[in-house]
C-alpha cells in the first residue's frame, strides 16, 4: 500500500560504474595522508610544536584543498562516464575467501564533499588561530581539527563500507575530542560523552548493516555492493537501509538521536561551525545518497528515512524559536536543515541531487552563521544568551553584514545560496513520479511550513542579535555578564576575512551552481539521471507560497523582537515554548525510556556479578589456594619422603598399566 | 660361540656437534691442570663459546644432509642423527651458549655465582681465605660442557644403554654444578645431595626397565623393541612394566608429577646460573628422548599406555599450576612453573601426531629462551645487608622483595613481564604461539578434553605471573624491604643473554610461522 507510490521509481542502476583511477588521480590519497601527517606531528611532537603548530595545521589542511582542488578540476575535464574512478591502495583485509582491498572512490559525489570540507575546513582552520589565539592547548586544537579532517575525507572517499567506517568512527572521535575540548568544566565533559553515546547507537547501526550487506553479498565493497543489490530480496534491503538510516539519525542528529547536538555547542565556536554545522553532521546525509542503490529496491526504507527528515525538520524548528542561546538555536536550526536533507534524500533519485545541492549551501551560510555567532562571542565576552544581545550592528558591522548574508541565505529568499536549494526541495517534495496519493501533500507541506517558521526563528536570532535595544550594558538584573565589563568590539581580520569568503559564498554559491542544473548534472554519474517530475501544485505556487510563509515569519520577528522590547530575563511562555526550551522533552524522554531502565539493567548486572560470577570466581580461587597449601605440606623437605612419593608413583603406574592390560 | 667382532664403521662427520662440545669439555680440563690461574676464566669462556657456536655451525651444516635423507643410523644404531635428534642438538647448543653468559657474568660486585672453593666447609676460614683471594672454581665450564654433550647425546640415543650412558653423562656434572653456589651454601649443598639421591634412584628405575625390556626383546635397540612389540607374544609383563620404568626415568628428567619433588629443592638451590640451564636444558634433552621413546616404541601399545601418560600429564599441570599459586619464593615459584610447563609440554607429547612433535619442539625453545632470561634476572636482583654502605649480598628471592622493582629498574622488569607473559602464553610471545602449537595438536590427536584442562590450568597459572607482575609494577616498596633490595649491574654477558631472550621470546610470539615449517618438516623419528 505505502509502497505504490514509490514502486514505479527508476530502479534501475543507478550511477555509471567505477573506472580503474590514473593520472593525477593517485595522488588522492593524499587528501587523507596530510591532514593525518599534520595531526600525527601535532599530537607526537608535543609541547616542541606549540609555537608553529597551528599554522602547520593550516598548512595540512589548505594543501588537502590545493590536492582536491586539482582533482575536481581533472574530473570536469573528463567526460561524464569517466568520473567516477576508484583508487586501490592496499590489500587490507585477508581472510580465507574473503579479500578487502583499501581504496579511495572519487566520483562527483565524493569531490562534493571533499571541496566542502577542505574549503570551509581551512577558512574555519585561519579563523581558529586567531579564535583560539589564548588558549594554552592550541596546539591539540589543530591536532584535533586536522585528525577530523583526515577523517572526514576518509568517510567521503573509501570505497567500501568498512573503510566508510573507519572514516565514520574517525570524526566520531574527533568531534568527541572536540566538544570536550574545554573538559575541564564537568557540562563540557558531560556533552562529549553524551554525543558519544547517541553516537555509538547509531555506530551500532552502520555496523549491522554492514553485517547484512556481507551476510548477503559477501562483500562490503561499494562496486560488488552496487551491483548485486539491483537483484537482491526486498525485505533484506529494507532492513539494511534501516539500519543505514539509524546510523545515519545518529550522525546527522536526526529524530529519535537528536538530542546529543545542542549539548554539542559545548565545544568551541569553530568547532560548532565546521563540525556541527557543515559537515560531520551532514555524514548521515551522504551515507544515504552513497547508498542509493540499496535505498532503490527498498521503498518502504526510503519512506522512513523520508519521514524521519520530515519530522525532525519540524522538531528542529519548534526548538529553535524558544532556545535564548545563540549557538544552540543555530544548533536546533542545523538539525532542522538537515531534517530537509534527509526530506530530500528519502524522496528517492529525484530527491538526492537537491539534498546534497542543499547540503554544500547550507555548509557555507551555516559555517559563515557560526563563524559570526563566534565573532559576537569573542566581541561580548563569551556571552552566548541573545536576550543580553541586540544593537550589535553598530559596533561589529563585518560580522553584521557577513551574518545577514547568511541569514538571508537560509531565509531562502531569492537570489541568495539558500533560496536556490531549498525551493528545489520544497518543490520536489510536492512531487512524486505518479503526483497523486498523501505522500507529496504532506512532505510538501511540512517543508513548506518548516521554511515559515525557519523564517522566524532565524530573524529571530538575527533581530535580537544585531538590532533593537542594546540590553549588554550589564546594569540591570544581569547577574552573570555583570561580572565583566562588556565592550563589543569586532574581531581581528583573521578572523574577519573567513566570515566575508563564507559570506559571499552564502550569496552566490546556490545561484552559480544552479545555472543550467549545473549541479545536478555534476552529480548525475553517482545518483543517476532522473526525468523531472510535476509538483501537485504549479511551481509558480509554491514558490510564491513560500517567499510568502518567508517573508510573513521574518515580518512576526521583527515586530517582535526589533520594533518592541525584548526581556532580558525570558519570559514564562506558553506550554509549547516552554517545552521547546527543553528540546521538547527528549532528554526527558530518553533519560525515562533508556536511561534509566538501562542504569537499573546494568545495577542488576554488577550485583549479578558480584554475586554469581565473582563469587565463583574467588570461591574457586581460595580452593584452589587451600587445595595449594595442602599439596605444598607434601613438600617437606625430607629426601626419604620424596623417594617415598616416587615408589609410590611408580608402584601406582605399573600397578594400573599391569591391571588395564588387555 | 660368538661371532667375530665386526668394528662398525663411524660416520664421524655425523658426531660433529657432541664432538665439538665432548671435546671442548676435555680440552676445558687440560686447561685447569696447566693453565695459569690468571687466564683460565677467559680461557674457559672463549672455549665454550666457541664450542657451542662451532656446534651451531655443525648443525647447519649438517641439516641439508638430514632433509634430504630424513636421518643417518651412526655407530650400528647406538646413535641417530634424525630431523628431530638435529633440532634438539641446535636447540641445545644455542640454550647452552646463551646459558654460559649468564654463568660468566661476575657483575659489578666481581664474584661470579659459584664458590671460590667448593669443596671448603661452609663458614669455615679456608673458605673467606679463599674468597679473599679471589679464587674462582672455574671447572665448571668443562662441566656444563659435559653435561651439555650428554644432553646432545640423550635425543640421539638409538639404543637404551647409549641413552641411560647419556643420562648419567648429564646428570652426574648437574649433581656437581647444583652444589656450587656462592652465597646460601648449605641450601645449596642439600639441593646437590637431594638431587644426586633422587637421580640415583631414577636412574636405578631406568636402568630396571632396560633390564626388563632387553629381556623382552632380547636386544635394547629402540628399533628392535619396537618390532618386538608386535612380533613376541606372551611377555607383556615385562615389556609394560619395562616401558612405564623407562618412561619414569624421563618423567624424573622433566619433573612431572609425581616425580617432581626433586624439583623446587633443587631450583631453588642451586646456583641461579645453573639453574636457567638446567631448567631449560635437561627439559629439552629429556623431552627430545621420551619423544623418540613414545613416537618409535609406544604406537602399538596405545591402548595400555596412553592412560598412565594422560594421568601424569594431567597431574602435573594441576599440581605445578595449584601449587605455584602459594608459593613465595621466586625461585620455587618459577620451579613449580616449570612442573605446569612439563605437563603442558607432555600434552604435545600425548598428541602422537606428527604436529605433536614439532609443537613440542617449539614449545620447548619458546620455554627455554624465557626460563634461562628469566632465571638471568633473577641472578641479578640482590639483597642488600642492613646498616649503613650494607655489602650486597644473596639474591634477594622472596616475593616481597620484588615489589616496586618496575619502579626502579623499569626496563629488568620489563624484560621480566616479558618472560612471564611468555610463561603465561599471552599472544605476540613466544609461549602463546607455543602453547597453541600443543594444544592444536592434542586435538587433531582427538585429546579435546585434555586441552580444556590445559586451557584451564594455563588460565589459572596466569593468576601467579600476573600477580608478580603486579607487585613489580603497582605495588609500592614495602619498607625495608624494598630498600634492602637492590639490582647488581652485569658485566655485559647476562646483559646479552637476557636480550637474546627477549629478542626470541618477541621474534617466535610475532612470527612463529617460519620456524613451526621448518621443525613440522624435520619431525620424522627414523627408528
Amino acid at each position: 500500500m505505502l509502497t505504490s507510490a514509490l514502486v514505479s521509481l527508476p530502479t534501475a542502476t543507478v550511477g555509471e560504474a567505477a573506472i580503474p583511477a590514473t593520472g593525477v588521480f593517485t595522488v588522492a590519497w593524499l587528501l587523507v595522508a596530510l591532514p593525518l601527517l599534520g595531526a600525527a606531528v601535532l599530537l607526537l611532537g608535543g609541547r616542541r610544536t606549540d609555537r608553529w603548530g597551528h599554522w602547520l595545521g593550516v598548512l595540512a589542511s589548505g594543501s588537502a584543498f590545493l590536492v582536491g582542488a586539482v582533482l575536481m578540476v581533472a574530473t570536469l575535464s573528463a567526460p561524464a562516464a569517466e568520473r567516477v574512478q576508484d583508487l586501490h591502495l592496499f590489500d587490507w583485509i585477508t581472510a580465507g575467501s574473503f579479500e578487502l582491498a583499501a581504496g579511495l572512490r572519487i566520483d562527483p559525489l565524493s569531490l562534493s564533499f571533499v571541496m566542502l570540507v577542505t574549503f570551509v575546513g581551512t577558512l574555519i582552520h585561519v579563523y581558529s588561530v586567531s579564535y583560539m589565539e589564548h588558549d594554552a592547548s592550541r596546539r591539540r586544537f589543530f591536532a584535533y581539527l586536522n585528525l577530523f579532517v583526515a577523517a572526514m575525507l576518509l568517510l567521503v572517499l573509501a570505497d567500501s563500507y568498512v573503510l566508510l567506517f573507519v572514516g565514520w568512527e574517525g570524526v566520531g572521535l574527533a568531534s568527541y575530542l572536540l566538544i570536550g575540548f574545554w573538559n575541564h568544566s564537568m557540562p563540557n565533559a558531560v556533552a562529549a560523552k553524551k554525543a558519544f553515546v547517541a553516537n555509538r547507537v547509531g555506530d551500532l547501526g552502520l555496523l549491522v548493516a554492514i553485517m547484512i550487506l556481507f551476510g548477503a553479498f559477501g562483500a562490503t565493497d561499494f562496486e560488488t555492493v552496487f551491483s548485486l543489490a539491483g537483484g537482491a530480496n526486498e525485505g533484506l534491503l529494507t532492513a539494511a537501509g534501516l539500519m543505514l538510516l539509524l546510523a545515519a539519525c545518529g550522525k546527522s542528529a536526526q529524530f529519535p538521536l537528536q538530542a546529543w547536538l545542542g549539548d554539542a555547542m559545548a565545544g568551541p565556536t569553530p568547532v560548532s561551525a565546521l563540525i556541527h554545522a557543515a559537515t560531520m553532521v551532514t555524514a548521515g546525509v551522504y551515507l544515504v545518497v552513497r547508498s542509493a542503490p540499496v535505498y532503490a529496491g527498498a521503498p518502504n526504507a526510503l519512506l522512513v528515512v523520508a519521514i524521519i527528515g520530515a519530522i525532525t525538520l519540524l522538531f528542529g524548528a519548534i526548538v529553535g524559536c524558544a532556545k535564548d542561546d545563540i549557538k544552540k538555536t543555530l544548533a536546533a536550526s542545523t538539525m532542522s536543515q538537515i531534517g530537509y536533507m534527509m526530506l530530500a534524500a528519502g524522496l528517492g533519485p529525484i530527491g538526492y541531487a537537491f539534498a546534497i545541492f542543499h547540503l554544500v549551501t547550507h555548509g557555507f551560510f551555516k559555517a559563515g552563521m557560526f563563524l559570526g555567532a563566534g565573532s559576537v562571542m569573542h566581541g561580548m565576552h563569551d556571552e552566548v544568551d541573545m536576550r543580553r544581545f541586540g544593537e550589535l550592528r553598530k559596533y561589529m558591522k563585518i560580522t553584521w553584514i557577513t551574518f545577514a548574508a547568511g541569514w538571508l541565505a537560509i531565509l531562502g529568499l531569492p537570489p541568495f545560496s539558500g533560496f536556490w536549494s531549498k525551493d528545489k526541495i520544497i518543490e520536489t517534495a510536492f512531487a512524486t513520479a505518479d503526483g497523486q496519493g498523501w505522500q507529496p501533500w504532506v512532505f510538501g507541506t511540512v517543508a513548506l511550513v518548516g521554511a515559515g517558521i525557519t523564517a522566524f526563528y532565524m530573524s529571530r536570532l538575527y533581530f535580537m542579535t544585531f538590532h533593537g535595544t542594546r540590553r549588554w550594558t550589564g546594569t540591570e538584573g544581569a547577574p552573570a555578564a555583570g561580572q565583566h565589563a562588556q565592550n563589543p568590539h569586532e574581531s581581528p581580520a583573521l578572523m574577519i576575512w573567513p566570515m566575508i569568503i563564507l559570506a559571499v559564498g552564502s550569496i552566490a554559491l546556490g545561484g552559480l551552481l544552479a545555472i543550467g542544473d549545473g549541479f545536478v548534472h555534476w552529480l548525475e554519474p553517482v545518483v543517476g539521471h532522473t526525468e523531472h517530475h510535476d509538483p501537485v501544485l504549479p511551481i509558480p505556487v509554491i514558490m510564491g507560497a513560500t517567499i510568502l510563509l518567508v517573508l510573513a515569519g521574518g515580518f512576526l520577528a521583527w515586530r517582535q523582537y526589533a520594533a518592541s522590547p525584548v526581556a532580558v530575563v525570558p519570559p514564562r511562555g506558553s506550554v509549547l515554548t516552554r517545552a521547546a526550551r527543553r528540546d521538547l522533552y527528549q532528554d526527558e524522554v530518553n533519560e525515562g525510556l533508556l536511561m534509566r531502565p538501562g542504569q537499573y539493567l546494568t545495577r542488576s548486572l554488577v550485583y549479578g556479578d558480584r554475586q554469581v560470577v565473582d563469587g565463583a570466581a574467588t570461591g574457586l580461587a581460595r580452593l584452589v589456594a587451600s587445595s595449594g597449601e595442602v599439596l605444598r605440606k607434601l613438600q617437606n623437605g625430607y629426601v626419604r619422603s620424596y623417594a617415598s612419593t616416587m615408589v609410590a608413583g611408580i608402584v601406582v603406574l605399573v600397578a594400573v598399566v599391569l591391571a588395564f592390560r588387555i | 660361540m660368538t661371532a667375530a667382532f665386526v668394528a662398525p664403521e663411524i660416520a664421524w662427520a655425523q658426531l660433529t656437534p657432541v664432538l665439538l662440545v665432548l671435546g671442548a669439555g676435555v680440552i676445558g680440563v687440560l686447561v685447569e691442570a696447566f693453565a695459569p690461574q690468571r687466564v683460565r676464566r677467559p680461557v674457559q669462556l672463549a672455549l665454550s663459546l666457541a664450542a657451542t657456536a662451532a656446534a651451531i655451525v655443525a648443525v647447519a651444516a649438517l641439516w641439508s644432509g638430514v632433509r634430504e635423507t630424513g636421518g643417518t643410523v651412526v655407530l650400528d644404531g647406538s646413535i641417530i642423527l634424525d630431523g628431530p635428534a638435529l633440532v634438539l642438538q641446535g636447540m641445545l647448543a644455542l640454550l647452552g651458549l646463551v646459558a654460559f653468559l649468564v654463568i660468566a657474568d661476575r657483575t659489578e660486585s666481581g664474584e661470579d655465582a659459584f664458590a671460590p672453593s667448593a669443596s671448603a666447609v661452609p663458614g669455615s676460614d679456608y673458605e673467606e681465605v679463599a674468597r679473599r683471594k679471589g679464587l674462582e672454581q672455574t671447572e665448571v665450564y668443562p662441566l656444563v660442557l659435559f653435561a651439555l654433550g650428554g644432553m646432545m647425546i640423550f635425543p640421539a640415543a638409538g639404543d637404551l644403554l647409549t641413552l641411560f650412558v647419556a643420562l648419567e653423562v648429564l646428570s652426574l656434572p648437574l649433581y656437581l654444578l647444583s652444589g656450587m653456589a656462592r652465597r646460601r651454601r648449605l641450601l645449596s649443598q642439600e639441593a646437590s645431595m637431594k638431587y644426586f639421591l633422587l637421580g640415583a634412584f631414577a636412574s636405578a628405575f631406568f636402568l630396571f626397565g632396560a633390564a626388563l625390556l632387553y629381556g623382552f626383546a632380547g636386544s635394547v635397540r629402540l628399533a628392535d623393541i619396537a618390532v618386538a612389540t608386535t612380533t613376541v607374544v606372551g611377555m607383556d609383563g615385562l615389556l609394560l612394566a619395562g616401558l612405564v620404568l623407562v618412561l619414569v626415568g624421563l618423567l624424573f628428567k622433566v619433573g612431572a608429577v609425581p616425580f617432581h619433588s626433586w624439583t623446587p629443592d633443587v631450583y631453588q638451590g642451586a646456583p641461579t646460573p645453573i639453574t636457567g640451564f638446567m631448567a631449560a636444558c635437561t627439559k629439552l634433552a629429556a623431552f627430545g628422548a621420551m619423544l623418540r621413546i613414545v613416537y618409535v616404541v609406544l604406537p602399538p601399545l596405545e591402548w595400555d599406555l596412553m592412560p598412565l601418560l594422560l594421568g601424569v600429564t594431567v597431574i602435573t599441570m594441576v599440581v605445578g599450576t595449584v601449587v605455584a599459586i602459594v608459593q613465595t619464593d621466586i625461585k620455587r615459584m618459577l620451579a613449580y612453573s616449570s612442573i605446569a610447563h612439563a605437563g603442558f609440554i607432555l600434552v604435545g607429547v600425548v598428541a602422537l601426531t606428527q604436529s605433536g612433535i614439532s609443537s613440542v619442539l617449539f614449545y620447548l625453545l619458546a620455554y627455554g629462551l624465557a626460563t634461562i632470561g628469566a632465571f638471568a634476572i633473577v641472578s641479578l636482583v640482590r639483597e642488600v645487608n642492613a646498616g649503613p654502605g650494607g655489602a650486597v649480598v644473596a639474591e634477594a628471592t622472596h616475593l616481597s622483595q620484588w615489589s616496586g622493582l618496575g619502579q626502579r629498574h623499569p626496563v629488568l622488569a620489563g624484560a621480566f613481564t616479558l618472560f612471564l607473559l611468555s610463561f603465561a602464553g599471552i599472544p605476540l610471545t613466544a609461549g602463546f604461539a607455543g602453547k597453541f602449537a600443543v594444544f592444536a595438536a592434542a586435538i587433531d590427536g582427538g585429546l579435546a578434553w585434555l586441552v580444556v584442562v590445559g586451557v584451564v590450568a594455563s588460565a589459572a597459572a596466569v593468576f601467579f605471573y600476573v600477580r608478580l607482575i603486579v607487585l613489580m609494577f603497582f605495588t609500592d616498596p614495602i619498607g625495608t624491604a624494598g630498600e634492602s633490595t637492590t639490582v647488581v649491574r652485569s658485566e655485559g654477558l647476562t646483559t646479552v643473554a637476557i636480550g637474546l631472550g627477549v629478542l626470541g621470546t618477541i621474534a617466535l610470539g610475532v612470527f612463529p610461522s617460519p620456524l613451526l615449517d621448518v621443525l613440522a618438516d624435520a619431525a620424522v623419528f627414523i627408528p
